[in-house]
């Protein structure tokens, strides 16, 4: 079997050779050029696109989270570069070019300068695995969630490097707060990743999608309860992995002024800045891709819409829920911080894991619940049993502890 | 095609971005180098620490519950690791026999003895 990837570049060659014969540049050269070359432009077109999207995305994210603060704070945010204020983020990019690159002299050079690369370049390549549209090529491989797993980590270590090169004590609490926080909140990202992969038996995100493709009720966060609870888990982990509010700890600016990039100014301090809001879109993406099923229609009927559209609408929404968050919430302690992963995030998601394992076996067995000669499956009596669970779980938590006295 | 190249396009998208940060930080250089020249000036190669001038180098000792989080946090991130073979298995092993779950529930509870002795012994707590 033809591996997809030959497949388009033989087509693409062939596109080539054509449009070099009609535009007379030199005859029909390209339907010589060896596939293996082919395919590496096509790979170098796409990687330079995929990086110059991924590049502008902060650039928009930017001014959305300006524009969204300022509406909930009743301001208007910036109005005066461009209409609308949409240019903002373009000024502010020219003038961090034109800022000097400074190294402090008491910092390690070399470590310094290489932070923001691998932060920047990690972010980066994590785009290759997820799918914006149905494709054979794009977000097609086998390990997908896997690479995401890996490379997504390579970020605290750029992190710890800044913060460690920088020889400042500010930017070493930062960095050490960011690699306790993100290594943290990994082990409910991964657990939460988990669910899907033995909901699915696969790592290909490309599958993961075209399995919740059917509409909203294929969906994965609305295939049984766990999952549901799973995909909270995932986005809050990932909201803090991000280190976004509530979990902004890392770059706390009222405790340790901005974090591991306090010393870092102009292009280079851009580079984390980008990174910051490229890997806000990323996890928003990765969430959208993994529960609520990426590029597919949410209904059978709206079909005929690109699946960009939807991918990026999700996003979106996802992005714009970590900014209302962000504008909402006030800052939390450390230990509240590692309490919540360790001590609730973590078993939690075991109690997921094994929930959705003994749901994936009583839907082997069959058994479920006649109500009325109807046939209720063991994931459907999970559901209607989900919000009475919450509900106890809810009175237990509350058990001893004194009612909240509102202000009369 | 070899698998090795399904996973090409990763090293490329690296690659270009660390190409593409290159050539930003080369043009901001370039217009810090001929168009505007930067002030010159002591202070604004101190780091910063609120000011003053700073104290000290700031390799410090830091807190010990870092590594013990960084200890933990190894641990379970194993754990996670070797539950992915696992998972990806799952669905399709479990239409055959539930053994393949028991034995992940012997797996759990062994880690979940680990886990309850690390939160008894105060291993995740901050203060």
């Amino acid at each position: 079997m033809k591996h997809p990837i030959e497949t388009a570049a033989e087509q693409i060659r062939a596109t080539a050779a054509e449009a070099t014969e009609t535009l007379n540049l030199g005859g029909a050269w390209p339907a010589g050029l060896p596939l293996e070359t082919v395919i590496l432009l096509t790979l170098v077109v796409i990687a330079v696109i995929a990086v110059t999207v991924v590049a502008g995305i902060p650039i928009v994210l930017v001014l959305m989270e300006r524009k969204v603060s300022a509406y909930f704070q009743n301001r208007l945010g910036p109005t005066r570069v461009g209409p609308w204020g949409l240019l903002v983020t373009l000024a502010d990019g020219i003038k961090l070019l034109f800022k000097e690159d400074m190294v402090p002299p008491s910092s390690d050079r070399k470590l310094f300068r290489l932070a923001p690369y691998v932060v920047f370049a990690a972010s980066f390549a994590v785009v290759a695995v997820i799918p914006p549209f149905q494709s054979t090529v794009i977000g097609n491989m086998d390990l997908g969630l896997f690479l995401y797993l890996a490379i997504s980590s390579l970020i605290v270590l750029g992190i710890i490097m800044a913060g460690w090169a920088s020889n400042s004590k500010y930017s070493l609490f930062g960095a050490l707060r960011a690699a306790a926080q993100i290594v943290s909140y990994e082990i409910p990202l991964g657990l939460a990743v988990l669910m899907i992969v033995m909901a699915t038996g696969t790592l290909n995100m490309q599958h993961l999608v075209m399995d919740q493709a059917d509409g909203i009720h294929a969906w994965y966060m609305f295939r049984h309860p766990f999952l549901f609870i799973g995909a909270f888990i995932y986005f809050l982990s990932a909201v803090a992995e991000v280190n976004r509010t509530p979990f902004d700890l890392p770059e706390a600016e009222s405790e340790i002024v901005a974090g591991y990039h306090t010393e870092y100014s102009g292009i280079r301090f851009a580079y984390f800045f980008l990174a910051e809001y490229a890997n806000a879109f990323i996890v928003s993406a990765i969430c959208a891709t993994l529960f609520m099923g990426g590029w597919a229609a949410p209904f059978p009927f709206l079909s005929g819409v690109p699946g960009v559209v939807w991918f990026l609408g999700k996003t979106m929404f996802l992005v714009f829920i970590m900014m209302w968050l962000r504008w909402t919430l006030p800052r939390v302690r450390v230990d509240q911080l590692m309490s919540l992963c360790w001590k609730y995030f973590l078993p939690i998601s075991f109690v997921n894991i094994l929930g959705a394992g003994v749901l994936a076996l009583l839907e082997r067995e069959e058994i479920g619940a006649q109500l009325g000669g109807m046939f209720l499956s063991a994931e459907a009596v999970s559901w209607i049993a989900f919000p009475f669970v919450l509900a106890l779980l809810g009175w237990f938590a509350r058990w001893g502890t004194e009612p909240v006295r509102r202000p009369s | 095609m070899p698998a090795a190249d399904t996973y090409f396009p990763i090293l490329l998208l690296f690659v270009i971005a660390v190409v593409l940060a290159g050539v930003i930080l080369l043009i901001a250089r370039l217009i810090t180098r001929f168009a505007i020249k930067p002030r010159e000036g002591e202070a604004k190669y101190t780091v910063y620490e609120s000011g003053v001038n700073p104290l000290g180098d700031a390799r410090l000792r830091f807190s010990i519950k870092f590594y013990l989080v960084a200890m933990i946090f190894i641990i379970f991130d194993i754990e996670v690791v070797f539950f992915y073979p696992w998972a990806v298995v799952f669905r399709d092993m479990v239409k055959e026999s539930p053994l393949i779950l028991w034995e992940m529930l012997v797996f759990v509870a062994i880690l979940a003895l680990g886990y309850a002795y690390v939160w008894r012994k105060g291993g995740l707590d901050w203060d």
